[in-house]
């Protein structure tokens, strides 16, 4: 039976779609060419069916699956939110429609969309039928919240598992009631009819509607993202998808654009005052002295305290803003614990190594090095950047004795309510956690902290609690992206071959803090309550598939700069040290194509081992339209240079290459990307457009990151404290062509794709630089100031 | 404190104040209204604007008793789901928002910027939206939307 889906594709705003892609049942390889874009091969054959086959093969009857749920087994009261529990993952409701609990968020990049899209698949349900409801704590599990762009590659696998679950149950209930064996029924939307005889039929909801499975599925004992069950139901095959490869459009766009709903800022409660957090205007400054008569002339407004955290609660917001603003402070500081701006890279070379890991080792780099005919040397250089959410982050709390709700825009709203209970010493049943979308989020940034702040604050008072951060709170107190220093050499013999790679990273840990805020030690407020830090120490190396003979990559953490509340203090942000490490690493790939003669994308390709990666380079490649660059002496007098370069990386099972068409303003120092083309391969699609748009903004937030973003400090404070002081992209530096080529390869797992596309931007773009200008950008970002001074040169 | 009377999205209301306290809170904490955003109260990157008779305003730093008597109108007064404006409705067709927290003052600019300058070219369009901030990198979409937002409106 043939399912015709273009009714699910309707929007009643005549979105623009991808035509071609909602084909039903074309090869998903034909959309490629039909949608004008590079045909790539695409391996068939052994990976493919195998990679499928075996997450089928890990979905097999388990003996512990009860397989005999009858129509007497059905209960009319839901079970416990257990991951175990079928009901914790799908529900069937009254009139037919599908309910799936997802217990990650989706940030506006079509996750929610994509999940449904896999859990109508695996339901023979259609797609409208199907609504998601994420992230809360009371109907939800832990699946570790937005992490790693693991949504769907992670996040996908219990809901695809629970849905087809969800279906063999029915079918057996179907088989049951209308007394057929399962082999002779067909689902179609929802109902199950008798093969050869469609009139006999029962559908979903009159065999469930409004009630509960009742049926336990076998949960792997993992919380966060690696959580994941399995019932006894084989799941489909990629030839068998109707809905997933479908461009869908996003549900979240109209409230968003009309303002009909609010976001976490807007979240009010009866009986609610406004706080505002007072830290410390000097990093490790303990409050002496608070001065409360200094605003007692604001109506209602009142200190609340307690050891090193301080706040002030008002029953209006400008009067919380004006009490934070008015509050007199003393504050003692023992020391200056930062190095002086300018000195920050020198400290991370100077400083002792925590730890050091050498992740890939392969034969002897030292003797290579030592017998090499050339040696190539390069250091580049990453700065501290901040998440600089587009609002602070604000939080509501409500503490009661055995009962507190939070509203959190944390990005992973299970591990704060974790927190907040850990925070107040309280049973993690008796706090519930109720996400709303924030102003942005890409990581641990200030959320994690609002809402443990709020907690604390509606606790010492006794009432709900606000608590939203002023401009400046956002961007000097969120956890920051680390800088760091990695040097690279390479041997290369007298035919010009890269006989030794050596790679190393000598960093601030990728994570001072958690990436998450299940723990209060990782928290500013557990830690100005005298929580000693909890510390990370960890970091990373390039993620590529070069052959080289002798081959080391590693890396080394240096100690943080403050064991106390910091400012400075490391995270999560966006492809956490991906930008930092591709930066470094694909551009000294660049520097050895030009050592030895070749073209950027001729080396990559000779010396990029796998399938995947080379398709995809050879993809970025042709659809830019890419000319073989050399050494050869360039024009280079006129105002406005310009140039292309290549960067290639994987990230967790994705591969993508992106080609920067830049323009350098040799008077102004102006960098503007003025095209990007990016070929990527996330294994199989699941919404191409969705996919899309979320590569188009990982790019473009990357590239304000790659040419502007750098938290300016002094010994004592950070200086970055609003968009003067810490840059970003403004719409005048915005690409004006972002061509994507979308890889599909429906036999591969669908693995992620909110963060691959950021690393490789920095040094694309830098390589590009060189190709304009003839030198080489080591230090990020590559700000109209910088460029102006390299530029001096030629 | 001092009484504020003015008109948002066509209704009068009445704001008991500290005459400096910024339009932007009289909007969200006494009005309730979820539109203008909270981003930096500094005039630097456009989430709370609205429109002040017409012209653009970044209502976190304009004091509500200069609004007395003036006609203030939001994004929720600029166009709604059942009559939407069109550049929402161009925003919505090209899915330009991620977060959203900074739409407001997109759409809010580039309708006040449209509605005088229709044919306005890309140069034109760059360098009237300058300022405002997007931290999810929808720049792309969002040029996108104001040019379709520009045949809508032809």
């Amino acid at each position: 039976m043939t399912h015709n889906l273009n009714q699910d594709n309707a929007h009643p705003t005549g979105v623009q779609q991808d035509k071609p892609e909602f084909v039903s049942g074309a090869s998903r390889r034909d959309f490629l060419s039909a949608a004008g874009a590079l045909v790539v091969s695409v391996a068939s054959g052994s990976l493919p069916v195998e990679a499928f086959a075996q997450t089928a093969a890990n979905a097999a009857p388990s003996p512990s699956v009860a397989i005999g749920t009858t129509l007497a087994t059905i209960s009319a009261v839901k079970p416990a939110l257990k991951a175990e529990e079928l009901d914790s993952w799908v529900a069937i409701q009254a009139d037919g429609h599908v309910v799936a609990y997802y217990g990650k968020v989706d940030l506006g990049q079509s996750l929610d969309v994509a999940i449904a899209q896999i859990v109508a698949d695996e339901l023979d349900v259609s797609y409208r039928k199907v609504k998601i409801v994420m992230g809360n704590s009371a109907t939800s599990l832990n699946q570790g919240g937005a992490s790693s762009a693991l949504g769907i590659q992670a996040g996908a696998k219990p809901l695809r598992n629970a849905a087809a679950e969800a279906r063999r149950i029915l079918l057996n209930l179907a088989s049951e009631k209308l007394n057929v064996p399962v082999a002779n029924l067909s689902v179609f939307d929802g109902v199950i009819s008798v093969k050869g005889n469609e009139a006999q039929k029962v559908s979903y909801a009159e065999l469930i509607g409004g009630k509960y499975f009742n049926s336990k599925v076998v949960w792997n004992k993992q919380i966060g993202n690696q959580l994941d069950v399995k019932g006894a139901a084989k799941l489909k095959t990629p030839s068998e998808y109707k809905v997933v490869g479908l461009s869908l459009p996003r549900n979240d766009v109209a409230w968003k654009v009309f303002g009909t709903e609010g976001n976490i800022a807007d979240v009010k409660v009866p009986g609610m005052l406004h706080a505002r957090v007072i830290r410390t205007p000097v990093a490790g400054g303990l409050a002496d002295k608070v001065d409360e008569s200094s605003i007692k002339h604001i109506k209602g407004a009142r200190v609340v305290r307690e050891k090193n955290f301080l706040a002030v609660v008002a029953a209006r917001e400008w009067d919380a803003v004006k009490a934070a603003k008015e509050l007199k402070v003393t504050w003692v500081a023992q020391s200056k614990p930062f190095p002086e701006f300018e000195k920050l890279h020198e400290h991370i070379r100077q400083a002792p190594t925590l730890k050091r890991s050498e992740d890939i080792k392969n034969g002897d780099v030292a003797a290579a090095l030592k017998s090499a005919v050339k040696v190539v040397e390069a250091e580049y250089l990453w700065p501290f950047q901040s998440h600089a959410s587009m609002g602070p982050a604000s939080a509501v709390a409500d503490v009661k004795a055995g009962q507190i709700t939070i509203w959190t825009g944390s990005q992973k709203p299970h591990y704060a309510r974790d927190g907040v209970a850990a925070l107040l010493k309280v049973p993690v049943e008796t706090v519930e956690a109720i996400w709303v979308q924030g102003p942005g989020s890409y990581g641990r940034n200030d959320a994690g902290d609002a809402v443990l702040d709020a907690a604390m604050i509606s606790k010492l008072i006794g009432q709900p609690v606000r608590v939203q951060g002023m401009r400046h709170d956002g961007t000097a107190w969120d956890p920051k992206a680390p800088a760091s220093v990695h040097r690279a050499r390479a041997a290369i013999d007298a035919s010009g071959k890269v006989v030794g790679y050596d790679f190393t990273t000598r960093a601030f840990s990728r994570a001072t803090i958690d990436s998450n805020e299940s723990d209060p030690r990782d928290s500013l407020v557990g830690m100005e309550l005298g929580l000693p830090p909890k510390g990370g120490i960890t970091f990373g190396t390039p993620e590529e598939s070069y052959a080289f003979d002798n081959k080391m990559l590693a890396w080394e953490v240096i100690p943080d700069l403050i064991a106390s509340a910091s400012p400075m203090r490391t995270s999560h942000m966006r492809d956490p040290v991906g930008l930092q490490i591709q930066f470094a690493s694909e551009q000294f790939i660049d520097e050895l194509a030009y050592a030895t003669g070749e073209d950027p994308v001729a080396f990559r390709v000779k010396y990029a081992k796998a399938s995947r990666d080379i398709a995809v380079l050879k993809a970025a490649a042709e659809k830019s339209g890419w000319e073989p660059r050399g050494n050869a002496k360039r024009d280079r007098r006129g105002p406005l240079l310009s140039g292309r370069g290549i960067a290639y990386a994987q990230r967790a099972g994705t591969i993508v290459a992106v080609v920067a068409e830049i323009e350098v303003d040799r008077k102004t120092g102006r960098i503007w990307g003025r095209k990007f083309t990016v070929a990527h391969d996330c294994g199989l699609i699941v919404n191409p457009q969705g996919l899309r748009y979320t590569i188009e903004g990982g790019l473009v937030q990357a590239l304000s990151r790659t040419l502007f973003e750098e938290v300016q400090f002094a010994p004592d404070k950070v200086k970055s404290v609003d968009w003067n002081s810490y840059p970003i992209l403004e719409i005048k530096d915005a690409p004006e062509e972002i061509d994507i080529v979308l890889i599909n390869r429906p036999e591969a797992p669908p693995t992620g794709a909110g963060e691959a596309t950021c690393r490789v931007v920095p040094a694309a773009v830098a390589n590009a630089f060189f190709d304009a200008t003839g030198v080489r950008m080591r230090q990020a970002p590559l700000n109209p100031t910088r460029v102006k001074s390299v530029l001096t040169s030629i | 404190m001092a009484l504020t009377p003015f008109q948002v999205d066509g209704k009068p209301v009445q704001i008991d104040s500290d005459p400096q306290m910024p339009l932007l809170y009289a909007l969200r904490d006494d009005l309730k209204l979820n539109n203008p955003k909270f981003g930096c109260g500094l005039a630097q990157c456009g989430a709370c604007t609205v429109h002040i008779d017409g012209q653009t305003v970044r209502s976190c730093v304009m004091p509500v008793s200069a609004v007395k008597g003036k006609k203030v109108t939001t994004l929720a007064g600029l166009g709604t789901p059942e009559k939407p404006h069109p550049i929402q409705v161009a925003f919505l067709e090209e899915q330009v928002p991620q977060c959203g927290h900074c739409i407001n003052g997109w759409v809010m600019t580039s309708a006040a910027f449209l509605k005088k300058n229709p044919k306005a070219s890309d140069a034109e369009i760059k360098t009237a939206l300058e300022g405002l901030k997007c931290r999810c990198g929808t720049h792309v979409s969002i040029l996108r939307a104001i040019k379709r937002a520009q045949t809508l409106m032809a």
